[in-house]
């Protein structure tokens, strides 16, 4: 630690103004790269959208032959190509949820709140720029990830498929989509709950431990609601064929992202009310 | 300029802060002073609105805090538990305060200079000494400029040559004209540094007054007196604004008349005086003594109530 300057008179600096949402989101933007559990959580999220469809085409090209009917027909190609984002979606949560409850952990809520008292920039300004890193980095992983995947499959013309064909391009574009709206849910979920593995946990229990649970109700039952549950809604964005018992990829989309809206808003409305 | 009126708050049925009204004015070092627990912390986030008032009210610069346009021109504050994200460096902790307020690179880079911190500012603040993470927050409480300067414990931490700087730092911040509000737990620290003093104790005013008022009124009126003629001296010197313990015989304790009153009145009748000296009641004794009288006086109240109800 180097001795403390002399010189004790604060020096003064010129007031540049107040504080805009542009701002807020710039400090956000130097909070997100400024902490290694973003880089970490980023490029895990990166590797494993890319690394699980090239070892599942990898696995597929070299057992076709021995395949059966049934196993080849219930392989195709767009899920191998997106078979990681199921995957980095876990690693997105995390990061989502540290993104607000790491400022509660350690207390830094405080200084963020000191600096913008208003509070709701502060998590508008986050989830923006989460959002938006998270989708700008996730969209060439999902793009490599059918390429290679298609490259791996070239000796099997049965499992080539076009970009151009119909919904390809959506399903693989929405594989990055539907990465940043899990962040944005997550992130949420951590407002509401404040606490890192309280909010990790109730995001697994949304979307890991809920969906299999519906099995246990009467099947009308769970083909009537199941459609409808956050994490099934969300993953018709990605997916280019659709039973009889699930949405289309845009009302699918459209139900997830209100889903999105809603649990921001509970956050909003506890954000401001809460004490810090 | 901090203004608070009938400031109260509640957590779960426990009172923290009990219908505070003061204010913190402008040019001078004013001590938030209480015992550990008597409401300074939970004070400051009132004001600060990190946490809302079940009753009351508290401005700064004329405005809650909350609706000024750039509150860290308005306010710096240290609070009194840590505010920084253990993950990050120094130097992108205060970057990430400035961008709020469009507050430059040059500005961040001064700071960590002016609280000796040029160093380690790229080290993670988790690897931070208490001391290091002390100045960390002081540096962003003044990032601002701010004219309002509202520290929580600040010398928490800091070594001696620390401290003497803090002290240095906060009567040069009152000399330009801002509002200086410090809280700390020891009296001593506040009647070096402060010009006037706030004292709490279980969320309630006790005192407020200037730092001499307050050191003279504690620190009484009390002499010891030696004499072989104690008993004698002891009938010269009664009266009704005077008290006299006798602590051993020949030894005597005044309280109510200086040294020089009772050496005159040895002098004229012709008394021996072994021993002639003024006692200094400690700031510690007396700001305990001030802050028990509050429970007691509180314990009584309550009688008093029961026994007109």
């Amino acid at each position: 630690m180097s001795a403390i300057a002399p010189v004790q008179q604060l020096p003064r600096a010129a007031h540049t103004g107040r504080v805009t949402q542009a701002r807020v989101a710039f400090s956000e933007w130097t909070k997100l790269y400024s902490l290694r559990s973003t880089r970490w959580s980023l490029l895990a999220a990166i590797l494993l959208t890319i690394a699980f469809p090239v070892i599942f085409a990898a696995v597929t090209s070299s057992h076709w032959g021995s395949m059966n009917p049934h196993d080849r027909a219930d392989r195709h190609p767009l899920d191998i190509a997106l078979a990681g984002v199921n995957v980095s979606q876990l690693a997105i949560a995390v990061l989502g949820v540290l993104v607000i409850t790491g400022e509660y952990s350690t207390g830094m809520i405080r200084a963020s709140f000191t600096a913008v008292p208003k509070r709701l920039p502060v998590l508008w300004a986050k989830t923006g720029v989460f959002a938006l890193v998270t989708l700008l980095l996730m969209l060439p992983p999902v793009l490599i990830s059918f390429v290679a995947s298609q490259a791996i499959l070239s000796r099997h013309h049965i499992l080539q498929i076009s970009f151009s064909h119909a919904g390809v391009a959506r399903s693989v574009i929405g594989g990055a989509v539907y990465l940043m709206l899990v962040g944005i849910f997550a992130l949420g979920i951590g407002a509401i709950v404040r606490n890192t593995a309280g909010g990790i946990a109730t995001f697994a229990a949304i979307f890991f431990v809920i969906p299999p649970l519906m099995n246990i109700l009467p099947t009308s039952w769970n083909n009537a609601i199941s459609q409808y549950l956050p994490s099934e809604a969300g993953r018709q964005i990605f997916s280019l064929t659709h039973g009889n018992h699930s949405l289309s990829p845009w009302p699918g989309g459209l139900l997830f992202v209100a889903y999105c809206a809603l649990v921001l808003g509970i956050a909003a409305v506890l954000l401001v009310r809460r004490d810090t | 300029m901090i203004e608070a009126r009938g400031l109260t708050k509640d957590y779960g049925g426990t009172r923290a802060v009990d219908g505070l009204t003061f204010s913190v004015r402008p040019g001078v070092v004013t001590g938030f002073l209480g015992p550990n627990g008597s409401g300074k912390s939970t004070t400051m986030r009132l004001i600060l609105g990190l946490d809302a008032p079940t009753a009351g009210d508290v401005t700064v610069n004329g405005k809650h805090y909350r609706e000024h346009a750039a509150p860290l021109h308005e306010v710096g504050a240290l609070l009194e538990a840590r505010s920084v994200h253990t993950g990050r460096s120094a130097y992108n902790h205060l970057l990430a305060l400035a961008r709020t307020h469009g507050i430059r690179r040059s500005r961040v880079t001064e700071l960590i200079d002016l609280v000796g911190l040029h160093d380690v500012a790229r080290k993670r603040a988790g690897q931070f000494s208490l001391g290091m993470g002390q100045r960390l927050g002081i540096a962003s409480a003044l990032l601002g400029d701010p004219s309002t300067v509202m520290l929580d414990e600040p010398v928490n931490g800091l070594d001696p040559e620390g401290i003497h700087w803090m002290r240095t730092l906060l009567k040069g911040l009152a000399a330009e004209g801002r509002t200086v509000f410090v809280s700390s737990h020891l009296m001593s620290e506040m009647a070096l540094t402060a010009d006037h003093l706030i004292v709490i104790g279980r969320g309630r005013k006790i005192a407020d007054t200037s730092t001499a008022e307050f050191v003279r009124q504690a620190s009484g009126n009390v002499v010891r007196v030696r004499s072989p003629q104690a008993t004698q001296l002891a009938a010269l010197l009664a009266g009704p604004e005077v008290s006299l313990t006798v602590l051993e015989p020949g030894l005597l304790e005044v309280n109510g008349l200086t040294a020089a009153q009772i050496g005159d009145v040895a002098a004229a009748r012709g008394l021996a005086l072994h021993e002639l000296t003024p006692q200094q009641a400690s700031l510690e004794e007396a700001f305990m003594e001030l802050t028990r009288e509050d429970v007691e006086f509180k314990a009584a109240q309550l009688e008093l109530d029961e026994a007109v109800a």
